[in-house]
C-alpha cells in the first residue's frame, strides 16, 4: 500500500511541473510585466532596470526555477489590478470558498446517499419515479440559472433568505468563519443549495444503479435467505459494496465543486476565491490567474491521492492484492 | 439517372431501419426531437419569424420598456414575452440568442471532435510515444472541470488580444476556449477503439498493399471508430451550449451588442430585484429546456445505437 501510495506521488509530480510551466508561461509572455509596472511615460534605460530587477533578462530555464521556488513559498508577485501580494488576496478568500465547498459537498451527500439508496430499493414506487424525473432537470439546469431562480423565489419574492454576500463573520487569526452567526448560516443556505444541487442528484442517480445492481447478486438473495432483517441487507451488506464508485466520484466532484463554485459565488457575490478569479480575468490580471491555476492544481493533485488512500479503508480487497 | 430512382427507396430504406423505427417508438425521442426542431427553426429562421428586430435600434422605444409578459396587466399582444429594460422585445431577443449559443455550441463541438479525431487516431495508430505524452495531456486536462479550462484559456486569450479587437473576435474566442476544453473525451473515445480496430485484418491488409498510415487512419479506421464518438458529440453539445452560457454569465463571454441566451439571462439578473423576472426566466427556460432536449435525445440515441441493451 506505501508502495502504491508513494508511486502515485511520484506521479503526481510531473502534473505539477506541467500545470507549473503553464502558470509561468502566463506569468511572463501573456501581457507585459514591465510597461504595466512602469506605465509608458518609462525611458529605456528604466525598462531594462526594471526588466532587470524582476529577473527577465535571465534564460528561460533560470526563470522558470525561480517561479517554481517562489511559488514553493507561496510568492505569487502582485496584482496588477489591486497592487497587493497574490497571496495574500487568496488566502483572504480561501475561507470563504472553502465553507462553502464542504457545506455543498456534505449537503450532497447527507441527502444524496438516503435518496439513491431509497430509489434503489424501491425502483418503481411513485416517490422514486417523481425524484428520478427531478433529478433529470437538476441536471440539465445550469448553476448559475438555478441561483437566480432561488434568489428570484427566495430573496425577492419572499424575502426569507439574504441573496449575496456571506452575513456577518467571526475572525480568528487567519480564518472567517461564516458558520458561528446566524447571518452567516443564513447567507450560506441559497449558495450552497445552488453549488450542490448537481452533485446530489449525480450521487442520487450512481448510488441507484449500484444499489439495483447489488441487490440483483447472488450474496444479497443468499442473506435474504438467511433470514437478515432489511436493515442489515440494505445498509450491512449492499450500501457498502456501492462506495468504492460513490467515493470515485464525491472525490473527483469536490473538484468540480471548486471549478463551479466560481458560477455560484458570481451569482451570490460570495467574496471567494471564484469571485476573485473572475474579477481577475475580466481585468486581465494575469498573476492572479497565474497563482489560481497553480494553486487549484494542488488541490486536485491532493484530492486524487486522499481518493486513493480511501480506496483501501473501504475495500479490504484491494489491501490483500500485491 | 439512377440518382433519381434510388432516392425513394434510400428514403424507404432509412425509414425502416432499426433506428428510425426506434425513434418513431420513443415518446421521449419524439417529444425531445419536436422540441429541438422547434428550437432550431426559431433560432435558424429568426430573421423571418421574430416578430420584432431586436437589433435595430430605430424599432425600439423606451415607452415600451420592462412591458409584463402577455396574461398580466398592462401587457401587449405584440410583445408576447414582455420586453426588457431598452424596450425590446424579449421572445425576439431569444430566438436571435439562441442562434448565437447554438452557433458557438455546434462550431465548439466540432473543433473539439476534430481535435479529438485527429489527436486520438494518431495516439491509438502510433503507439508508443506519442501515445504516451498524448494520453498524459489529456489525462491532465480531464482532472479538471472543462469549465475551469475553458475559463482560463478564454481569460489568456482575451489577455493577448489588443483592447480594439476584443469585442469582435470574442465569438472565435468562446469557440476556441469551449473547444480546446471538450477534446480530450473524444480523444480518448477514439483512441481507444481505434487501438481495436489497428490489429484488424482490413488494417493489415491495407498496410501490405502499400498505403500510407494518414490514409489507413483516415478512410479506413475512421469511419469505424466514428458511431460512439457521434453520441458523445450530441451529449456534449448541450455541454458546450451550457458553458458558453455560464462564460457569458460570468461577463466573460459575447459582449451585449450581439447576445446569446446566457448574455440575455445575465442582463436580466440586474432587474430581478425590481420584480421584472421575465427578462431573465424566459431565455432561461428556454436554455434549460433545449439543453434538456439535446441531453435526452442524446441519451436515447446511445441505447438506440448500443446492440447491447437491446
Amino acid at each position: 500500500m506505501i508502495a502504491q501510495l508513494v508511486s502515485r506521488l511520484l506521479q503526481a509530480i510531473p502534473v505539477l511541473l506541467v500545470v507549473g510551466f503553464l502558470s509561468f508561461a502566463i506569468f511572463t509572455y501573456v501581457g507585459d510585466p514591465v510597461s504595466i509596472m512602469l506605465g509608458q511615460n518609462a525611458t529605456p534605460a528604466m525598462r531594462i532596470a526594471m526588466r532587470h530587477a524582476l529577473g527577465l533578462d535571465q534564460p528561460f530555464l533560470v526563470q522558470y526555477w525561480h517561479f517554481m521556488v517562489r511559488a514553493v513559498h507561496f510568492n505569487f508577485g502582485l496584482s496588477y489590478r489591486l497592487a497587493l501580494p497574490v497571496s495574500q488576496l487568496i488566502l483572504e478568500r480561501l475561507p470563504a470558498t472553502t465553507e462553502l465547498v464542504m457545506t455543498s459537498a456534505v449537503l450532497a451527500l447527507l441527502v444524496g446517499l438516503p435518496l439513491g439508496v431509497y430509489t434503489g430499493i424501491r425502483p418503481n414506487g411513485f416517490v422514486s419515479r417523481t425524484i428520478m424525473a427531478g433529478s433529470l432537470l437538476g441536471v440539465s439546469l445550469p448553476t448559475f440559472l438555478l441561483g437566480i431562480l432561488l434568489i428570484l423565489f427566495f430573496s425577492v419574492l419572499l424575502g426569507w433568505l439574504p441573496s449575496f454576500g456571506r452575513g456577518h463573520v467571526v475572525n480568528f487569526t487567519h480564518w472567517s468563519t461564516g458558520f458561528l452567526t446566524l447571518s452567516g448560516l443564513k447567507s450560506l443556505i441559497l449558495p450552497s443549495i445552488t453549488l450542490g444541487l448537481f452533485q446530489m442528484t449525480l450521487i442520487m442517480r450512481l448510488v441507484r444503479t449500484e444499489m439495483l445492481e447489488v441487490l440483483r447478486s447472488d450474496y444479497i438473495k443468499f442473506a435474504r435467505a438467511r433470514g437478515l432483517g432489511p436493515r442489515a441487507i440494505y445498509f450491512g451488506h449492499a450500501l457498502r459494496n456501492t462506495l468504492v464508485p460513490v467515493i470515485t466520484i464525491v472525490g473527483l466532484q469536490i473538484g468540480g465543486l471548486i471549478g463551479f463554485s466560481i458560477v455560484t459565488e458570481t451569482v451570490f457575490q460570495w467574496p471567494g476565491m471564484g469571485l476573485l478569479l473572475v474579477q481577475s480575468i475580466q481585468n486581465a490580471d494575469i498573476p492572479v490567474m497565474s497563482a489560481y491555476l497553480m494553486l487549484i492544481a494542488v488541490v486536485f493533485v491532493v484530492i486524487n491521492l486522499v481518493v486513493d488512500i480511501l480506496y483501501y479503508v473501504v475495500d479490504p480487497r484491494l489491501r490483500v492484492k500485491r | 439517372m439512377s440518382g433519381a430512382t434510388a432516392s425513394p427507396g434510400r428514403l424507404a430504406r432509412a425509414w425502416d431501419s432499426d433506428i428510425a423505427w426506434s425513434f418513431r417508438h420513443s415518446p421521449v425521442a419524439l417529444v425531445s426531437g419536436f422540441a429541438v426542431l422547434v428550437c432550431f427553426v426559431g433560432a435558424f429562421g429568426c430573421g423571418f419569424l421574430a416578430p420584432h428586430d431586436p437589433f435595430n435600434l430605430a424599432s425600439l422605444s423606451l415607452s415600451n420598456s420592462f412591458l409584463p409578459p402577455v396574461p398580466l396587466k398592462g401587457s401587449s399582444w405584440s410583445f408576447v414575452f414582455g420586453t426588457d429594460d431598452q424596450g425590446r422585445d424579449v421572445l425576439s431577443a431569444i430566438m436571435y440568442g439562441t442562434r448565437i449559443s447554438l452557433i458557438v455550441g455546434f462550431a465548439a463541438i466540432a473543433m473539439a471532435l476534430s481535435l479529438g479525431i485527429a489527436l486520438g487516431l494518431l495516439a491509438g495508430y502510433f503507439g508508443g510515444v506519442t501515445d504516451a505524452v498524448l494520453m498524459r495531456a489529456a489525462d491532465v486536462q480531464l482532472s479538471f472541470p472543462s469549465l475551469l479550462i475553458a475559463l482560463l484559456v478564454d481569460g489568456i486569450v482575451r489577455a493577448l488580444l489588443p483592447r480594439g479587437a476584443q469585442n469582435a473576435l470574442e465569438l472565435y474566442v468562446l469557440i476556441f476556449a469551449i473547444g480546446i476544453a471538450r477534446w480530450p473525451q473524444f480523444a480518448r473515445t477514439v483512441r481507444g477503439s481505434t487501438l481495436v480496430e489497428r490489429g484488424r485484418e482490413y488494417v493489415m491488409a491495407a498496410r501490405v498493399i502499400g498505403i500510407g498510415p494518414v490514409r489507413i487512419m483516415a478512410s479506413h479506421i475512421l469511419p469505424n471508430v466514428l458511431g460512439p464518438v457521434l453520441v458523445l458529440a450530441t451529449i456534449n453539445l448541450g455541454l458546450a451550449i451550457l458553458d458558453e452560457a455560464t462564460l457569458s454569465f460570468l461577463g466573460l463571454g459575447l459582449p451585449p451588442t450581439q447576445p446569446s441566451l446566457g448574455t440575455l439571462i445575465s442582463n436580466g439578473n440586474n432587474f430581478l430585484y425590481s420584480g421584472d423576472w421575465w427578462i431573465t426566466v424566459f431565455p432561461g427556460i428556454v436554455l434549460a429546456g433545449m439543453v434538456l432536449a439535446i441531453n435526452l435525445l442524446g441519451d436515447w440515441l446511445r441505447d438506440a445505437l448500443n446492440p447491447r441493451l437491446r
